[in-house]
């Protein structure tokens, strides 16, 4: 540890930017190794005490027993995930784009956004337990469309907010250069409103990503189709397969992840490629 | 054809609790290919008057005219290139791109925007930089690049309020002499808001001195240039710029007070300064 210390000190007032770039390349390596060493001994803690203390699977099922019913049931579960991903997803896109659609025209017409700001405090605050039962019954048992909807509204509103502040960065200066060319409304709206607003759509949905996901689980539990991580989670409970109900839980984390992952990445690049800076 | 023609324009803003006179009958004649500053403390009405002029506001009274037409119709037609004190550049594009801006605005086609914009690029020493990102640049790069926009479609009106302003000393000087430069090659005509005494007077053929509450201007004062063929640096250690500066001081402060301290300051120029003061009123 001193040893590679005094050597990166060493390389440091040798070698100067190189020196400083491995150094960084270090920690990052410690960065992704160090929570993987904790989740490691964490899990490597849960098994042995579900062990030694004997607790039962209805209260906490062993790791490896999660383990052991994610091999073996991975193809119905791989299912419930495409089948959940895709409601989410869905409903994802679905709820971004109203949201881009109706920030925008809020930001251009003063009547619209009056009349909008109160009903997107009101659907910020509907709470989606609420919502999915009453979906559920208006378009019946058969249909994906309650699920999609729910998360369509849960992930509009962080959209809608982020978009409509990308909206308004617009400088004066810019507003300057537009009239004094004589750019139409329109051009001024492509050329620089609507490109400097990227960057923060990406950033709201980096935020709606995972509530969206969480929302396609969580309307499964109110009826419909039972093909989703939400209705095998709760199957599985009810019949007592402890073990089942948390390989599919561990499913959904994952299918977060995934989202949470893919927007992200998302994000950065269209920061970078408007040179915005987005902390 | 004058290139400016502002008759007796006066420009009231309204606030919910009063209204602001930011200027008060102003008018000013600047002739086709002339280079006018317009200086004034705070407040006094020279960036209103410049932005009446590109049509960005509307006069409350009065009337602005461009090459003869009315201001609207003059912003409509292009006739004239604008800069700001910030650069203004859209950051999501590059420096050619930027440059390119008003060309694809008025539907250039893309060679001849291209053309245009590498041209452009390099008269203000950019060639290098012509496919970074702005925030790669230097503040007075940036500004390079903003005043190559401005020129992007050969205006024969140049409108520039501060565009120096936010640069240090030595980055400005250089931007000043680039700019007297591409003023002669394009032959434009300038109106140049400054709140820099030495840069209106190293810059313009008159520096239109103007007062606050409400926005005025007091005089016009006429500057010695050097000869076309000498170099423009030589101009700001000559004895005519800084008998031009005084006078310009003195206009800006009052006669008394500015003698007073170039007695005790500035030592032999001061007196004949003065006087010079004395003889254009």
């Amino acid at each position: 540890m001193t040893d590679t210390a005094t050597r990166q000190i060493a390389l440091g007032q040798a070698g100067g930017r190189r020196a400083a770039r491995r150094h960084w390349s270090g920690q990052g390596w410690v960065r992704v190794a160090a929570p993987l060493a904790l989740g490691a001994a964490a899990l490597g803690v849960w098994e042995a005490a579900v062990h030694l203390l004997d607790i039962q699977p209805y209260l906490l099922p062993a790791p490896s027993a999660i383990l052991d019913q994610l091999v073996s049931a991975i193809g119905g579960i791989a299912q419930a995930t495409i089948a959940t991903g895709t409601n989410a997803l869905i409903g994802l896109l679905l709820g971004a784009a109203v949201a881009v659609v109706i920030a925008a025209l809020a930001s251009r017409v003063r009547w619209i956004d009056q009349l909008v700001a109160p009903l997107v405090a009101a659907i910020a605050v509907v709470p989606i337990v609420a919502l999915a039962p009453v979906l559920q019954t208006m378009y019946g048992a058969t249909s994906e469309m309650p699920r999609i909807l729910v998360v369509a509204i849960a992930s509009f509103v962080p959209v809608f907010i982020t978009t409509l502040r990308g909206l308004r960065q617009v400088r004066p200066v810019h507003l300057d250069l537009m009239r004094a060319y004589g750019a139409s409304g329109w051009q001024a709206t492509r050329i620089v409103t609507l490109p400097g607003a990227v960057p923060y759509v990406f950033g709201g949905l980096t935020i709606a990503s995972s509530i969206a996901v969480i929302s396609a689980v969580v309307a499964e539990y109110f009826g419909g189709l039972q093909n989703g991580l939400g209705s095998r989670i709760a199957s599985a409970a009810a019949q007592s397969g402890y073990p089942r109900a948390w390989a599919y839980v561990v499913a959904s984390i994952v299918l977060g992840l995934v989202f949470y992952g893919v927007t992200l990445l998302a994000e950065r690049l269209a920061s970078r490629w408007a040179h915005i800076p987005i902390t | 054809m004058s290139a400016v023609e502002v008759e007796a324009v006066t420009k009231v803003f309204e606030t919910r609790t009063d209204s602001v006179r930011a200027l008060d009958e102003v008018s000013l004649t600047v002739a086709d290919g002339e280079f006018v500053a317009l200086i004034g403390p705070s407040g006094c009405g020279k960036s209103t008057l410049m932005r009446l002029i590109a049509d960005l506001d509307e006069p409350s009274a009065g009337e602005v005219r461009v090459f003869g037409m009315p201001a609207r119709q003059a912003r409509l037609e292009r006739a004239y290139g604008i800069a700001f004190q910030q650069a203004g550049l859209l950051p999501w594009r590059t420096v050619r791109a930027n440059v390119e801006l008003p060309l694809e605005l008025h539907g250039a086609s893309a060679a001849a925007r291209r053309a245009r914009a590498d041209e452009l690029v390099e008269l203000v020493g950019l060639g290098d930089f012509a496919d970074h990102h702005p925030d790669q640049l230097s503040g007075g790069m940036q500004q390079r690049v903003a005043i190559a926009r401005s020129l992007a479609e050969h205006p024969r009106l140049l409108l520039m309020d501060e565009p120096f302003g936010a640069l240090d000393e030595m980055t400005r000087e250089r931007l000043q002499g680039e700019l007297l430069r591409i003023r002669t090659e394009t032959g434009a005509a300038v109106v140049f808001v400054t709140h820099s005494i030495p840069e209106a007077v190293f810059l313009a053929d008159r520096v239109v001195v103007m007062s606050p509450r409400p926005g005025r201007i007091t005089e016009i004062v006429d500057i010695d240039r050097p000869d076309a063929s000498a170099d423009p640096e030589s101009m700001r250690e000559s004895d005519a710029f800084f008998r031009s500066v005084t006078a310009v001081r003195e206009a800006l402060h009052g006669r008394d007070t500015a003698a007073e301290r170039g007695a005790t300051a500035s030592g032999a120029t001061a007196p004949e300064a003065a006087a010079r003061g004395v003889e254009t009123r």
